[in-house]
């Protein structure tokens, strides 16, 4: 068994409360926090922890901490991204409605550190029943003294307040939230300036992930050297994965990183195998944002060797052979996948998903999609799949935010690794299936 | 001060100068195009991507190149900052692909566009673009609407910039239209089809790039490059009242503002001037607009003046030209 931070107590009845939670040791990093420790003190142990963004990014938390700007008498803010819509992950879902007050001690815990007095999570629209967990969970710590003025005495003011959004996948994207969160229109800005610099109301902001928020106090509590023990190399700690597709055991996994992807696939503490004895064809291991990987390309690495579940084994090999632990959203596909429909739905999803601010994207994506459905409907031909790689290629990095390199790479990967199944939906055009997803395109 | 080198040519620029403001300052030969960026207008620009350029020196700390293409309107230079606009591969490849993209669903009526010959996308295209489209799908339209007495809105031809956007944000009381929907189905729009009516709206027409939004009262009445242009003021209580008259014979078909070299409107002027004022006895004439060479507009500025058979070719002199500009 792997070691458990998130969780840990998962098991635990009734661990949705407070009373339990806090019988479960929760809390204590606020307690630590306040009373023992500077805010700069804690910075420091998060950077020596080596906790990643767990967004999808894995850019250093604590390098992002110290960059925030701290102007006199202009606020700070701390906002939570909880607008986990990436296609594939779960794992801040099942986080959030399981053990909602280890995101609301990481809240405080991290408020404190970034010398923030309000704080607010942002959720996605989608998971409104959790906002009302979230609520409870934050009136039982308002309750409790944890939150609210003069936290524990120390003279520490924190108001913690949960936003709902209203669905839109690129509201994931942190400028974009912060507009949505100032009640605008949800467009990614142009950057920079950064949000540390200047982020939500103009003001230094830092925006993390739940999963990240939630590694905080257990780096508080134990040190950063502690957490930097686990896991291998740069990517330390541990990572929730959200296991899909083709497996017997589908779910949300904690994995130490550094287990192989072999072992994940096949034993049965996590995925327990490929469903009904098929053979494994092709894995997308971050999140459909990331490049997929056939079976032999994503169980070893080009040396030969096992690779392993961490933020530089999975990205080794560059973006021709390797792929990126992204946001963790593991999406497993048996022999009788078909590539080309998978392609066809990720790419359905970012037209749909599209801002429309740059012109790279919004017409790209919808050009891309229209271009596989084509295709898909047994109307392709082989110069269709060169257009469709030339697209791609137009719109990964010349866009303001990643939305474009994320409709881009699936894309990249897809004709890189299947071609030729691409060239068999186009030169057996009747072998294929008339497909009816997407009746009306202009709709 | 920053020492910016943009395609092999140097020069010095004022911190916070952007890259393209410095590329415009070095002259036209290295100034990247821009479809969405407008200096009169604050936060316009990184939305067309038709400004693209790399950055192979990041700056003289830190020489490293940035590893994507950036915005040169939003990109503010560094001292040391080397520049590849039209001498980078990688740049002529991206604006190849942007306008591609921008032209994917643009219609491409400009035998019928009233903006044809001052259009943005065309000269874009005639430039960076292809000749042949490498799409097979319907093209995306819209109705044409009306938003105000004066204007029209003709979302098929736009290319989402912005600009009249933030000209209602900036220069007009209060903004009522704005952008609709989400991806390619974006839409500039009013609610409910709301007139658009202040004092300034007018100038929306003007910063249009494309024939998206075009002036009622000239619509059809006849390509620009018929029209001469002529610079004139008058007194404006609400505005600066610096135009340039558009004349068909003694007729002034529009008004509209000056334009700068680069396309962008040097003082904005309200919907009095541009709509109403249409008499020769309205304005103080200073004389005829100088007009780039290169521009279909001159097609009428440079001919002869005497009958073939007097025609002497010394005795011809070109209209004098704005400093910056190459004839």
């Amino acid at each position: 068994m792997g070691k458990k931070i998130l969780l840990e107590h998962d098991h635990v009845p009734g661990i949705q409360g407070y009373e339990v939670y806090r019988n479960c040791g929760g809390y204590a990093s606020v307690e630590k926090a306040i009373k023992t420790m500077s805010a700069e003190a804690m910075v420091e142990e998060v950077k020596k922890s080596g906790l990643r963004g767990r967004g999808g990014a894995g850019f250093p938390t604590g390098m992002k901490w110290s960059f925030l700007a701290k102007p006199e008498g202009v606020p700070r803010y701390l906002v939570c991204n909880a607008d986990e819509s990436e296609p594939g992950t779960f794992k801040d879902r099942y986080l959030m409605s399981r053990i909602p007050h280890i995101l609301v001690e990481g809240m405080i815990t991290s408020s404190f550190a970034l010398g923030v007095n309000t704080a607010f999570i942002y959720i996605r629209g989608e998971y409104f029943y959790i906002v009302r967990i979230l609520e409870n969970a934050i009136k039982e710590a308002y309750a409790n003294g944890w939150l609210g003025k003069n936290i524990l005495g120390s003279g520490y003011d924190l108001d913690l307040y949960v936003q709902v959004g209203a669905g839109a996948y690129i509201c994931g994207e942190e400028t974009a939230l912060l507009e949505s969160l100032e009640g605008k229109r949800g467009n990614p800005r142009i950057k920079p300036p950064f949000p540390a610099i200047a982020g939500l109301y103009g003001c230094p902001t830092v925006v993390n992930n739940v999963e990240t928020i939630a590694s905080v106090p257990y780096i508080i509590n134990n040190g950063g050297d502690d957490y930097a023990k686990i896991g291998i190399g740069r990517s330390a700690g541990t990572k929730l994965i959200s296991a899909s597709g083709h497996i017997n055991k589908p779910g949300v996994y904690e994995i130490e990183m550094g287990i192989t992807v072999e072992d994940f696939i096949y034993s049965e503490e996590y995925c327990g195998g490929i469903k009904n004895g098929k053979k494994l064809k092709a894995v997308v291991a971050g999140g459909s944002s990331v490049p997929v990987l056939p079976a032999d390309k994503i169980i070893n690495l080009p040396s030969g060797e096992k690779r392993l579940m961490t933020y530089e084994s999975l990205s080794e090999g560059g973006f021709a052979g390797g792929t990126m632990l992204g946001s963790g959203g593991f999406i497993v596909m048996d022999e009788t996948t078909s590539i080309v429909e998978n392609l066809f739905t990720f790419a359905r999803f970012y037209h749909h998903e599209s801002c429309g601010q740059c012109s790279p994207c919004r017409e790209g994506t919808s050009w891309m999609e229209k271009i596989l459905h084509k295709i898909m409907d047994g109307h392709g031909t082989l110069a269709d799949i060169d257009l469709l790689w030339e697209i791609q290629s137009k719109i990964e990095g010349n866009t303001i935010c990643p939305l474009g390199d994320a409709a881009a790479w699936p894309v990249a990967s897809a004709i890189r690794h299947f071609r030729h199944e691409f060239e068999a939906y186009v030169t057996n055009p009747n072998a294929v299936n008339k497909v009816r997803h997407y009746e009306n395109m202009n709709a | 001060m920053a020492k910016v080198t943009i395609d092999g040519r140097t020069i010095e620029v004022p911190d916070g100068t952007t890259i393209l403001q410095a590329a415009r300052m070095i002259g036209p030969e290295v100034a990247p195009p821009t479809m969405c960026y407008y200096s009169k207008l604050k936060t316009s620009g990184g939305y067309c991507r038709t400004c693209l350029v790399e950055v192979t020196k990041g700056s003289e700390k830190d020489p490293r190149p940035m590893p994507k293409l950036v915005a040169s309107c939003r990109t503010t230079v560094m001292d040391g900052m080397e520049v590849g606009n039209n001498t980078s591969p990688k740049v002529t490849e991206a604006r190849k692909g942007v306008v591609e993209f921008l032209l994917l669903n643009h219609p491409l009526d400009c035998p019928i566009c009233d903006q044809a010959g001052e259009c943005h996308l065309q000269d874009l295209s005639y430039e960076h673009g292809s000749s042949k489209t490498r799409t097979d799908f319907e093209r995306r339209t819209y109705d044409k609407i009306d938003i105000g007495e004066k204007i029209q809105l003709h979302m098929t031809r736009c290319v989402l910039c912005y600009r009249c956007v933030k000209v209602a944000n900036q220069i007009t009381d209060g903004r009522v239209h704005g952008v609709m929907n989400r991806g390619d189905h974006s839409e500039i729009s009013t609610y409910v089809e709301q007139a658009i009516d202040n004092d300034f709206s007018g100038n929306m027409i003007d910063v249009c790039p494309v024939g998206a939004l075009t002036d009622k009262t000239f619509r059809f009445k006849s390509r620009v490059w018929f029209t001469k242009p002529v610079t004139a003021h008058r007194n404006c209580e609400k505005c600066s009242g610096k135009v340039n008259l558009w004349y068909k014979g003694e007729e002034v078909l529009r008004v509209t503002g000056r334009k700068d070299q680069w396309g962008e409107v040097e003082e904005f002027i309200c919907n009095t001037c541009r709509f109403d004022k249409k008499q020769t006895s309205d304005w103080t004439i200073e004389g005829p607009t100088v007009v780039n060479r290169h521009s279909v507009i001159s097609a009428n500025h440079y001919e002869v003046l005497a009958k073939p058979n007097e025609f002497k070719l010394n005795e011809v002199k070109p209209l004098p030209l704005k400093e910056g500009e190459k004839s």
